[in-house]
């Protein structure tokens, strides 16, 4: 996993000449990933489930797309499902064209029409927008989602008002004698342009541009005088990742066979930031988690209760404020130790601190629903199933297990922390002492 | 090569508001030459490397890269023609190891651009130019380290580094080795001095000792104008400088 870290690989590259060895390393994680993607299928065979990865690919390639601006640029944008938006209107209306007309377009080629979409308005919008970077360029990308947003329902014709555009993806042109008409086939058509996207925009990170665009980011003045423009880099990254973006949201328009105003919506932009930031920023891996994560609770977490959206709200600021680096970052802080063979030494507190973990969780889901039970449901009475246990929200019992819930998985964190403290220091600087911790 | 000097400043303006902070500036330097602005505080050394560099637009007057008027044009432009410069402030890239801080200052003059179809590591010459600055500046075994967590003396021989990367004919430094003890004053000055072999060197610096030892001829700013500029000798012995400024440094 390391192998994608955005800084870290890079120096370790050049200094070897590409020689058999290295250039395993740099095409195993792919390998691995390709044969995956083609087995999860036969793995996970339900419906559901197929139903389920295909999102997950879809959002994988938009939060990829994402992250070469915030993580790769550092632009943060919070109107990015513009490009998808208007990806998958764009597909939805070349394959009414191409059915009408019977032009020769297979459909696997058809997410191409999305990202040139998305390339095209990029190249308009961010015109504008990259002029300007920090907080100017926020507000500018929420403007032009709003302006795209609201054109939305005026022009109606393309966007179809309220229900959108439909289409139908098995008329196309067969090249073989799949129709896509299945989950099945439609999750492989998916996950071969996920993977194609994610190698194209990996290997963008390794170019010279790649590299500036990182520059960009640390340091836009620095980069100034080493003969670079930063507006330029700015443009190109917003474009490029514009066409990523067009990309996914052709998937998602020939996936649900319906391009309509939520792809673009401003819940959307939001969504895509979510899972970028949680997945993690810092990392070219970082987003594929946070994808993978947040389609997967999107889909179950909207089953089991109807305010789902809070949970995903309140996992955000867990991971703002108690891990910056986002998942993949929790998870590389511990390749140095784990290569040092001290990662052992960390274990044992934090399986100690699942106890309050789990306690806290239990606690916070019991105030969250039985707030939701009494205030939101009221009509349904206080009487509520939690983990299968039945029980009525407007006894004092269940009020009391959950404050001892939450009271005593805090001094148990209080009383853990120290040693997790303690463990992670002792293997760190062992670590450090075999020289692998810089 | 033209004959043009290699930098060439005429009456150089610059006013933030009311207040002028250089005041009509000339100065000729010719290639190869080593010069020196020295200055006390608040005199506008900083500011005049700003406006040469391309940081600040002047409010009048021009400046000449080998005989080519530079001074409007964007940062990026005038690196591009062959003017680089450090700061005083230490500039890198914190979250890029060593190595890529100074593949960045090679890209551009490695003819890379904006390249986004091809690796980086596959350029030709760039991994060869950043190794033989990595060894230029002494990091060499520290060029996977994250620039940001250098020791303040390693961040400072890399931003001579990223400045000197990409080949340019002028280097500007400012002030390289304020806040450096003097073991690595004397390191840093031995570098300088490398870096600048066959090259035009503008350098801004407090620690006379570096400023004698180092500069061909040196330039005395004061309050925005330069009122003495000659061989360490002469400068030396101008009683016009002695009154205005090492004078008033005795004093302080």
């Amino acid at each position: 996993m390391s192998d994608l870290s955005v800084s870290k690989s890079a120096a370790a590259i050049p200094s070897v000449r590409p020689s058999s060895a290295s250039a395993m390393r740099r095409f195993a994680p792919w390998l691995i990933s390709a044969v995956a993607l083609l087995a999860l299928p036969f793995i996970f065979r339900t419906d559901t489930y197929l139903t389920v990865m295909s999102l997950m690919g879809i959002a994988i390639v938009f939060a990829l797309s994402y992250n070469m601006m915030l993580g790769q640029t550092g632009m943060l944008s919070f109107g990015h499902a513009v490009y998808y938006g208007l990806g998958a209107y764009f597909v939805v209306h070349i394959m009414n064209w191409a059915i009408a007309t019977r032009a020769p377009i297979p459909l696997p080629l058809m997410p191409l029409v999305g990202g040139l979409a998305g390339l095209v308005f990029a190249m308009i919008f961010g015109w504008l927008s990259t002029r300007r970077s920090g907080t100017t360029f926020s507000m500018i990308s929420l403007g032009l989602a709003e302006l795209v947003g609201s054109s939305s329902l005026i022009l109606r014709t393309f966007f179809g008002g309220e229900e959108g555009v439909t289409t139908n993806r098995t008329k196309l042109l067969r090249l073989t004698d799949w129709t896509f008409g299945s989950q099945f086939q439609m999750y492989y058509l998916i996950a071969i342009w996920c993977l194609i996207c994610a190698i194209a925009m990996y290997a963008l990170t390794r170019t010279p541009f790649g590299r500036m665009c990182n520059a960009v980011r640390e340091n836009p003045e620095r980069a100034q005088f080493v003969g670079y423009n930063p507006q330029v880099v700015r443009y190109i990254a917003f474009c490029l990742s514009g066409f990523f973006a067009g990309i996914a949201g052709a998937l998602a328009g020939i996936n649900f066979e319906l391009a309509n105003a939520n792809l673009f919506g401003a819940s959307q932009s939001g969504t895509v930031l979510l899972a970028t930031f949680i997945g993690g920023i810092g990392t070219f891996v970082g987003p594929v988690l946070g994808a993978v994560l947040v389609s997967y609770l999107q889909v179950m977490l909207s089953d089991v209760t109807e305010v789902w959206q809070l949970y995903f709200g309140l996992m955000f600021i867990a991971v703002v404020m108690f891990a910056p680096g986002g998942l993949a970052g929790l998870v590389l802080m511990h390749v140095p130790l784990a290569r040092a063979g001290v990662l052992g030494r960390v274990v044992p507190s934090y399986l100690l601190a699942i106890v309050p973990a789990v306690m806290l969780l239990l606690g916070f889901v019991m105030l969250i629903e039985m707030t939701v039970q009494l205030a939101v449901k009221q009509s349904e009475g206080p009487a509520m199933k939690l983990f299968g246990v039945a029980f009525s929200a407007a006894t004092a019992g269940p009020w009391l297990l959950m404050l001892g819930l939450l009271i005593v998985a805090f001094l148990l964190f209080r009383l853990i922390m120290p040693r997790m403290a303690a463990a992670w220091d002792s293997a760190r600087a062992s670590a450090a002492e075999r020289g692998i911790v810089l | 090569m033209s004959a043009a000097p290699a930098l060439e400043i005429r009456d150089l303006k610059k006013s933030f508001g009311p207040a002028e902070i250089i005041r009509g500036v000339n100065l000729v330097v010719p290639k190869g030459e080593r010069h020196a602005v020295i200055g006390p505080n608040g005199a506008g050394k900083s500011t005049l490397f700003n406006l040469i560099s391309g940081l600040l637009v002047p409010t009048s007057g021009e400046v000449l890269l080998d005989g080519e008027r530079i001074s409007g044009r964007p940062a990026f432009e005038i690196n591009r023609r062959g003017l680089s410069r450090s700061f005083q402030v230490t500039n890198i890239f914190p979250r890029m190891t060593v190595y890529e801080n100074v593949r960045c200052g090679v890209l551009w003059s490695a003819k890379q651009k904006y390249t986004f179809w091809r690796g980086v590591e596959t350029a030709p010459g760039v991994h060869e130019r950043t190794e033989r600055v990595l060894e230029e500046i002494g990091l060499a075994d520290r060029r996977n380290v994250l620039a940001g967590v250098l020791t303040y003396a390693e961040q400072r021989a890399l931003e001579i580094g990223i400045t000197v990367a990409g080949g340019a004919e002028v280097i500007l430094l400012d002030e390289p080795t304020a806040g450096m003890s003097r073991h690595e004053t004397d390191r840093a000055v031995g570098l300088i001095r490398r870096i600048s072999e066959g090259r035009t060197l503008m350098i801004v610096e407090h620690d006379m000792g570096v400023v004698f030892g180092l500069a061909d001829r040196i330039s005395v700013l004061v309050y925005g104008e330069i009122i003495a500029t000659g061989p360490p000798a002469e400068i030396r012995a101008s009683a016009k400088v002695k009154e205005a400024y090492l004078g008033e440094e005795a004093h302080a």
